[in-house]
């Protein structure tokens, strides 16, 4: 259905170079002038670079506060990046949001939410929730053809058609997530960005909807965006993970490459502190410590508190993201 | 002796259209020092079955039959006044959410001395040795300072240190632990759930860890307990639940968690979903959802019988027992 390139090399659809995103979090400007508070900056993003190949999966995994989140809705377009940018397909996104052509860039990058619960509007029936998008598209004027669209999109995410005068409480967690995938299907995107779709979900349930999604993405050749914090899942859904820490990427590989040989110290503790199903009995070593406060981040690697690795350089000078054997990876002691 | 014994335990709600069976039956007991998971979907009564051994459960939800016995004492039916004497005393609880579950406006220090000087005959300045002790068996460093902080000045995974301190201060022997990590980060769940480990090992008391999470169940529990809408699926070792399943939901439901170690390009899905308690199906809850169903678990209901090391409620089993 895509072109492909015939080129050696083809170009990834998704290119994020350097994204980053500071919050202001000052106390209110009376509070600064009183107290004699400083403005307060919350670099949630940090420069942030990566690609993703037409029809691949790219995971982001990390704590809560790394992050994560902040990517994904950078990359939708919900925030605005304070440096760097995204190109999508040639295109720089972030000016085609701003340009007369945002609606045809909307319509290539859609997004998946975590709370199915939270993302539908209880007072609308199903086929008002997945019809909204193609109406606000002008991609389908008429009622008809509206109908059977929206049909053809609950079947192609193993619902009725018969569901579509229904209303989201009707729905149990796993269907209303469904609901979404159908609802973000609506404008034909190539481009999925999926933040925690299955962790308010059962684990039974959460199998249906990630067999669903990798269903779509063979289908249809979509690319994902998918943000986890589960690693199993992480490692069933992906091609290639980035493992993020206080706003940056500290190691980006291949999927096998980053399970079955993490380099990494905080990636190595990771995995580590996935509760093993078979092997049971094992003790394993807790991570230590907590992640920091992002406002005030520790000095050079700011994950040299928690590190067993860490030397001198790694207090004082912040390692960078570079290339090594095949993988992408910022730490002092991984040579 | 088991330490806990819940017999045909029922508990009902009452409500304008009928009375709703939320836990249908269930029996199980606790050995002293044991651990015994809890697992299911959202709505199988993991968290009933917990409040309902606590004496918690929320109106209009009651005990409509069997029995709860705590070392041979029936505990189902006392009023308010007795069973406070047992929370915390003899049962403690640890919930999902720990600022949820501490007092805002008490200092740590003040919550934990509260609590042993409600249980245990000791003087105020012993208690306060005994709280900062419980602080740094819960890996809390400058306990000596800390137990002066706030529960806002604490971290998530700081919190649930404190909340565990608390849940151990008048040395219960039984815990019923309810989701203790699932509002936490993946790298504090390790470290608090091999702390919950350690510290009931250390004092001998047994622990109810009810969780949807299977990995911490593989880790930690001695024995796992499967239940589905209402009712006691599988019961048995772990090793033995997790690699020889017996009942079709648990081997479906241990197909569906993605795994660390095999390739597979489908998980295996169990389709449809848990029944609502309005319509549990005739027979068996799960046979519309079960790949092996036959006749007979359309019409009977099964209790639990032994299928191998396991017990399990499946008419599959019905001739291997007899």
């Amino acid at each position: 259905m895509s072109d492909t390139m015939s080129n050696a090399k083809p170009q990834p659809l998704v290119v994020a170079h350097d994204l980053a995103k500071t919050f202001d979090v000052s106390a209110p400007w009376l509070n600064r002038v009183i107290e004699g508070k400083p403005r307060q900056l919350l670099n949630a993003v940090d420069g942030v670079s990566f690609e993703i190949e037409r029809g691949k999966t790219l995971a982001l995994v990390g704590e809560s506060g790394c992050g994560k989140s902040t990517v994904a809705r950078l990359l939708v377009g919900l925030y605005e990046p304070t440096r760097g940018g995204l190109t999508f397909d040639g295109q720089d996104a972030h000016a085609a949001f701003k340009s007369a052509d945002a609606q045809k860039m909307r319509q290539r990058i859609q997004m998946i939410f975590q709370d199915p619960y939270a993302s539908l509007n209880p007072r609308w029936t199903v086929d008002d929730i997945i019809g909204e998008p193609l109406k606000e598209h002008g991609l389908i004027r008429d009622a008809e053809e509206l109908k059977a669209r929206v049909a053809e999109l609950l079947k192609s995410v193993g619902l009725s058609p018969l569901d579509m005068v229904k209303y989201p409480h009707q729905f149990s967690g796993g269907q209303r997530q469904r609901i979404s995938i159908a609802r973000a299907l609506a404008t034909a995107p190539e481009f999925l960005v999926c933040d925690e779709p299955t962790s308010a979900l059962d684990v039974s349930v959460q199998a249906q909807v990630l067999n669903i999604m990798k269903d779509l993405q063979r289908e249809r050749g979509l690319t994902y965006l998918f943000i986890s914090h589960n690693l199993a899942v992480v490692r069933h859904v992906s091609d290639r993970v980035g493992v993020m820490y206080l706003g940056r990427l500290v190691e980006l590989a291949d999927k096998h490459t980053l399970f079955g040989n993490p380099q990494h110290p905080y990636t190595k503790m990771l995995l580590d502190a996935i509760p093993k199903m078979h092997d049971t009995g094992r003790a394993r070593t807790p991570v230590q410590g907590e992640v920091p406060n992002p406002l005030n981040p520790p000095s050079g690697c700011t994950f040299h508190p928690r590190c067993p690795q860490a030397t001198d350089i790694c207090r004082a000078e912040r390692p960078a993201l570079r290339d090594f054997k095949g993988i992408k990876i910022a730490c002092h002691a991984v040579v | 002796m088991s330490l806990l014994q819940v017999k045909n335990l029922v508990v009902e709600f009452p409500s304008r259209h009928g009375t709703l069976r939320a836990l249908d039956d269930i029996s199980f007991d606790i050995a002293p020092g044991e651990i015994l998971g809890v697992v299911g979907e959202s709505g199988a009564g993991k968290s009933l079955t917990g409040a309902a051994i606590i004496g918690l459960l929320e109106p209009p939800g009651r005990v409509a039959g069997g029995q709860i016995l705590l070392e041979g004492q029936r505990i189902d039916h006392l009023n308010n006044d007795e069973m406070r004497h047992i929370r915390g005393r003899k049962i403690g609880a640890i919930f999902q959410d720990p600022l949820t579950s501490l007092n805002p406006l008490y200092s740590i220090g003040r919550q934990l001395t509260e609590t042993i000087l409600a249980h245990l005959p000791v003087t105020p300045q012993e208690a306060r040795q005994r709280a900062i002790q419980l602080l740094k068996d819960t890996g809390i460093s400058a306990a000596e300072e800390r137990i002066e902080h706030y529960p806002h000045q604490f971290s998530g995974g700081m919190r649930q240190r404190v909340v565990i301190a608390l849940a151990l201060a008048a040395e219960p022997q039984l815990i019923v632990a309810d989701e203790p990590t699932t509002a936490l980060d993946v790298s504090i769940q390790a470290q608090i759930i091999s702390l919950l480990k350690n510290v009931c090992k250390d004092r001998g008391a047994a622990v109810m860890l009810i969780t949807h999470d299977m990995g911490v169940i593989a880790e930690t529990c001695d024995r796992v307990a499967v239940l589905y809408a209402g009712r006691v699926a599988e019961i048995g070792p772990v090793h033995q639940v997790i690699n020889h399943p017996a009942h079709p939901y648990t081997a479906g439901l241990m197909a569906s968690i993605p795994d660390m170690d095999s390739d597979r390009e489908r998980l295996n899905q169990i389709d449809g979903a848990m029944p609502r308690l309005n319509a549990i199906p005739q027979g068996c809850a799960f046979n519309p959802r079960c790949p092996k169903a036959f006749d007979r678990c359309r019409q009977d209901r099964p209790d639990l019988v032994q299928a191998g090391a396991n017990m399990a409620a499946c008419w599959l089993h019905d001739g291997s027992a007899a």
